[in-house]
Formats: structure tokens, C-alpha cells, sequence
């Protein structure tokens, strides 16, 4: 069982090697990849170096290319392409189609992962991929339960990846229009969700006012824990209530320790961590935690029982210092 | 140019249903859409009441396309899904990858709708190659966007979403009960009684979403009438109306009434809605919750 972790720069990727981390997915330094803000990801030098840190520590490394082509701007997303192949990256992470066509008859040797954003939620769309361009993997958006991913493990034509934590999309991935709809720009067509330049914080007695291009999310005490704001994660009034609450979902990020033995036992070949954008802190200390958690599983997987101190580790580098199972328990739905 | 009518995205009681098509049937609206595409807990009408509202529309002259979910997980769903394509009769509208596998697994063209990620030409022209004869452009790209992607010509036709509150987002969990305490195997359908959708606002009182069980929508409806004209110019092929009740079948039926007279009069905009904000942001390449004044 693989423990892939982000990348957002070198420095990421050298905390995620050394905590135990078997490979790291990074993006380039433009809108190919959906965590498309300044200061983060990978020029061509840098992912050169990137490439032979890797080789060096023998762990992979994966050039996530999960936003759109542009109409008329397709180049750059074939050039990325191209460059993962010439660099022999271990996979490359996909979500359009006529990219995944270009990867799989121009590099038909370079494995193909079915990224997140292509929201594939059941066999027949993974048999699509599959038949259509031979993915060798696909990543299993966060709308499963953990009995519907045991049952699509068991007949899937291709491995699986899951996501095991970080911040919690709440919505079938690459299919969400709310920050769009608020912003202008999703994760689909501008490279991110929620994107910085639209965030304001305003001070208002004492209270925090959080907004989103104006439209008012949170209204918090200057104390509370926020998480990075997105409109899934706002407190609004509905139109039967005038208390706010977060009618979606609260901050809170996705930890799946506990299922750890049954993702195990599903067949799960990857569990993945969310956060290209935190520091190389949290990327060490996220990774050392789930590397102690898979090895302790893998060394007796009966007598595995999850440490309360790893579950305190990862709340601490958690929005608003608080975890859910998110979709995988039925409660939660 | 031809106006089309959405799938109905709320849950409402079978006699409503009934009614809503039956007056459907009495209208010029071209194409109709049908089907169960947001929680396969809605269960008031079957797929074999589908079938027979569809034979109805069909000998009342209408195009019917069976419209199939857009998030489906559970295996259950996706033998229901088998069920819709094998229906031996209509055209399918696929709202998820593995609808358009399906399809195309029985030879069978298909429609893609809104939640099919069609970002460019060629992803596009890889789906007609497995039997895409009409897309409906996924709800954020704009005019822009549409301009190039059919430059030139393609092989299918297209469709635009210019009426409705638009569905921005599907999830595992249903808002509907979470906001009403209930979990989703226990949700009694609760979605039922918020025929409209359940309005959220911010704490400024700014309305931004409405609920409708797994569906996030946008609490503004799209309304590009306005632009009816220009998207007849460029040669889209169906424009569609999403009803938010059976009221809305007015509007639909006097813009099919003024195409069909090949002239369009500026009586085919439609007024704005009392008490709901109108948007139109996404066709001009901005945040799709903004009114854009093309004249302004």
C-alpha cells in the first residue's frame, strides 16, 4: 500500500521523502494543475531535480495535470505531457479526455492515472477509462462510503487510489461549479478552487467577516478556527431558520486512520494526502503519521489499533482542528 | 434553433408530475428531457411511469430523451442506469461517464448532458466517436468558450442552458435532510416538500444557493432570453429551459411559439423574475452568480 503525498515545491517533497513517503504528486507552474497559486509548484529545472531526488531515494513521483485545456491554449497542456514522458515520470494524473487520448497514443508506455477530477464514481465509468485508454489507475472521488469502495475494489478494471486526508471536498469532484458560480473560476477552468485573490477578511466589531468576491461566507468571533474558505464550508440562514449554520459542511478535514485495515483489505493500492498548498511542516508531519500507521498495520494487520497520539498529530494540521470520515460513513451522508 | 425542456430537478408527487407533462404535451415545445438525474431515493415514479409519460409526449409530437443521473455510485444505480438504456426506444442522455460506456457498449447514440466534462473540441470529438450526437455545454463555460469550440462546424449538434437555477454541484450527502436532522437512508424523501428547492442565504441575507437533496443550485436562475438571438446567429441547436414549476411551461412555450415564427420579437425576452434574482454571468466569461448588462 503506497503513501503518496503533495508537493508543492522541493522543500515539500524532501519532508514528504524523509517522514516515508513511497511518492509525491506535484504540478507545474501554471494552470495545468488545479492548485494553481503563486509561489507553488514546479518550473522545468525544478522538476528535473525533482525527478533525480526521486530516482536517488527510489520513491516516484507523478505530474498531476488535472484542470481543462482551454479552447485554443491545448498546447500547454500536451507540452506538460510531453514533458512527463521525456522525464520518465512514474505516472501522470488526468482528468480531460482528449488529454488522456494524446498521453495514451503519443506515450502509450507512460502509465496513466485517472485523476480525481474526472469523477469516476462507479465500474462503468472506470471500464470508459479503462477500455478507452488503458489508465492503470484511477482515483476514487470523496462520494463513496466505505462499503461502495470495498464493492467497486472487488470488480474494478484498474487499481484504486483514495483519498485518506487533507481538506474535505464534499461535492463529486470536477463536477463543482461553486466557486465558479462565485468567482468566476473553478478548479475545472482557472486552476483552483476558491482562488486567493478573491478572499477578504474584514474586521467588524468583533467579529471576522470572511467574503468570497464579496459574498459574505463566515461571520466568526476574532478566536475561531477557520479553515481556507470555500462556499461548501460557509454558514449561511435558510429559509426556514435564521440561526446560521453551516448548512453544507463545516471546516473540518477528511482522516480515514480507522478505515485504514479495510482499505487495506479492499485492495486499495494508494492512499493519498491531500495539501499541494501546506507547508512542508504539515506534508512531514502528515506523512510520518500515516507511515507509522502503515507499517504498524502491515507488520501485524490483526492486532492493528490506531494510536490516539497520530489522530491528536493530525488534528492539529487540520481545518478548525476537527476530522470526519466525510462520505465513507453512511452517517455522515 | 429549438427550445428544449430540462429534466424536472425537483422532487415533486406523481400527480404533480402528471400534470407538469400533460400540459407539456399541449405546448410547442420541441424537445423534453425526462427522467430522475439527481437521488435514486426519489421514488415516485418509476422507470415504466417514465416510459409512459414518454409515449404520451411522443404522440403528442414531442422528442423525448431519457435522462439518466448524474452521480451514480451504488451498483443498484447503475443497474437502474442499464435499465434506461435498454429502453429500445428513446435517446439517452448520459450525465455521467459511465452512461456514455453504456451507450456506447450497445451501440447506441446518446446525448451528453451538463455534467459530462466537456472542456474542448477534442474531448468532445472523442465522445462523438462513441456515439455523442448533441452535448448540453457544462453550466460554467461561456459564449467565449463556445465560440471557438464550434468554429468549426462539428458533426453534433449543441444545446445551452438558458433557463433555470442552475445545478452547480452534486454530493454524497443530502443538505435537504442534513438540514432537517435526518439521515439519508432514513429521509423519508424530505426533498418533497421543498418543491422550489430550499433557498440559503448568507448572513447578510444575500441569497446564493438553493438545496435541492444531493443538488446544490444556484439560488439566482440563469436567464439568457436575451440572448436568444445571438445564440441562433451562432448556430447552437437547442436552448434549454429548466422549470422550476409548472408556470415556467408559459415561458417555454411562447419562446418556441416566436422561433417558430422565425422571427424573434423582443416579446421572447423573458421579464425578470419578482422576488429572484436573475443571472447571466457564465455566458460572459464571468462569476455565474453576476448580472452582466450587455447595454450598460
Amino acid at each position: 500500500m503506497e503513501l503518496l503525498c503533495p508537493a508543492g515545491n522541493l522543500a515539500s517533497m524532501k519532508a514528504a521523502f524523509n517522514a516515508g513517503a513511497d511518492a509525491v504528486y506535484l504540478g507545474l507552474k501554471n494552470d495545468t494543475n488545479a492548485r494553481s497559486f503563486a509561489g507553488l509548484n514546479f518550473n522545468s529545472a525544478q522538476l528535473k531535480q525533482a525527478k533525480k531526488l526521486a530516482q536517488q531515494q527510489k520513491r516516484k513521483l507523478f505530474l498531476t495535470l488535472n484542470t481543462f485545456p482551454k479552447p485554443g491554449e491545448e498546447s500547454r497542456w500536451f507540452e506538460a505531457v510531453d514533458i512527463a514522458a521525456d522525464l520518465g515520470l512514474d505516472a501522470l494524473i488526468v482528468a480531460d479526455v482528449s488529454l488522456l487520448e494524446y498521453a495514451s497514443t503519443r506515450h502509450p508506455h507512460l502509465p496513466l492515472h485517472l485523476s480525481v477530477q474526472a469523477s469516476a464514481t462507479n465500474l462503468a465509468a472506470l471500464s470508459f477509462y479503462k477500455q478507452s485508454f488503458d489508465i492503470e489507475r484511477a482515483v476514487l472521488p470523496r462520494v463513496l462510503s466505505i462499503k461502495q469502495v470495498k464493492d467497486l475494489a472487488k470488480v474494478s478494471p484498474v487499481d484504486l487510489e483514495v483519498f485518506a486526508f487533507g481538506s474535505l471536498c464534499i461535492m463529486a469532484e470536477g463536477r463543482c461549479h461553486l466557486s465558479s458560480y462565485v468567482t468566476g473560476q473553478s478548479p475545472n477552468t482557472g486552476g483552483s478552487c476558491s482562488p486567493a485573490k478573491h478572499v477578504r477578511w474584514q474586521d467588524d466589531g468583533n467579529d471576522k467577516l470572511t467574503r468570497l468576491n464579496d459574498v459574505l461566507l463566515e461571520r466568526s468571533s476574532q478566536e475561531q478556527q477557520l479553515g481556507y474558505p470555500v462556499v461548501c464550508k460557509g454558514r449561511y440562514i435558510s429559509e426556514t431558520n435564521n440561526t446560521p449554520e453551516y448548512l453544507l459542511e463545516s471546516p473540518t478535514s477528511l482522516n480515514t486512520l480507522s478505515l485504514l485495515p479495510e482499505l487495506a483489505k479492499a485492495g486499495v493500492c494508494s492512499l493519498k494526502i491531500e495539501g499541494r498548498q501546506r507547508s512542508p511542516a504539515y506534508v512531514g508531519q502528515v506523512a510520518s503519521v500515516w507511515r507509522q500507521a502503515i507499517d504498524t498495520y502491515q507488520a501485524n494487520p490483526q492486532a492493528f489499533v490506531e494510536s490516539q497520539h497520530w489522530n491528536e498529530a493530525l488534528a492539529k494540521v487540520s481545518e478548525g482542528q476537527i476530522t470526519t470520515l466525510g462520505a465513507y460513513a453512511r452517517q455522515w451522508q | 434553433m429549438k427550445i428544449s425542456l430540462a429534466p424536472l430537478h425537483y422532487c415533486w408527487s406523481k400527480q404533480d408530475v402528471m400534470q407538469f407533462y400533460e400540459k407539456v404535451a399541449t405546448t410547442n415545445i420541441d424537445t423534453i428531457y425526462l427522467g430522475e438525474t439527481v437521488c435514486s431515493r426519489r421514488r415516485e415514479l418509476k422507470l415504466a411511469d417514465y416510459i409512459n409519460i414518454a409515449k404520451m409526449l411522443t404522440a403528442a409530437d414531442k422528442q423525448v430523451v431519457l435522462s439518466t443521473m448524474a452521480l451514480i455510485e451504488a451498483q443498484s444505480e447503475l443497474t437502474e442506469l442499464k435499465r434506461y438504456i435498454d429502453n429500445g426506444e428513446w435517446l439517452i442522455e448520459a450525465n455521467d461517464i459511465g452512461a456514455v460506456q453504456l451507450a456506447h457498449q450497445a451501440n447506441l447514440p446518446f446525448v451528453c448532458g451538463p455534467t459530462i466534462n466537456n472542456y474542448n473540441r477534442a474531448s468532445l470529438d472523442f465522445l462523438h466517436k462513441k456515439g455523442m450526437m448533441r452535448f448540453v455545454m457544462p453550466y460554467e463555460l461561456s459564449k467565449a468558450w463556445l465560440e471557438k469550440v464550434i468554429t468549426a462546424k462539428p458533426a453534433y449538434e449543441v444545446e445551452v442552458f438558458g433557463f433555470g437555477h442552475i445545478p452547480l454541484a452534486h454530493s454524497a450527502r443530502c443538505f435537504t435532510a442534513k438540514h432537517l436532522n435526518l439521515h439519508k437512508d432514513n429521509c423519508q424523501t424530505i426533498c418533497q416538500q421543498y418543491p422550489k428547492g430550499l433557498l440559503v442565504q448568507t448572513q447578510e441575507n444575500q441569497p446564493l444557493l438553493r438545496l435541492n437533496g444531493i443538488q446544490t443550485q444556484s439560488a439566482a436562475c440563469i436567464n439568457l432570453s436575451a440572448n436568444l438571438h445571438e445564440m441562433q446567429q451562432m448556430g447552437i441547436d437547442y436552448w434549454r429551459l429548466s422549470a422550476r414549476s409548472i408556470d415556467d411551461l408559459t415561458i417555454a412555450d411562447a419562446l418556441a411559439n416566436n422561433l417558430n415564427q422565425q422571427t424573434l420579437s423582443t416579446s421572447s425576452v423573458i421579464p425578470s423574475i419578482k422576488q429572484i434574482q436573475d443571472c447571466n454571468g457564465y455566458w460572459y466569461g464571468e462569476a455565474g452568480m453576476k448580472q452582466h448588462q450587455p447595454h450598460a
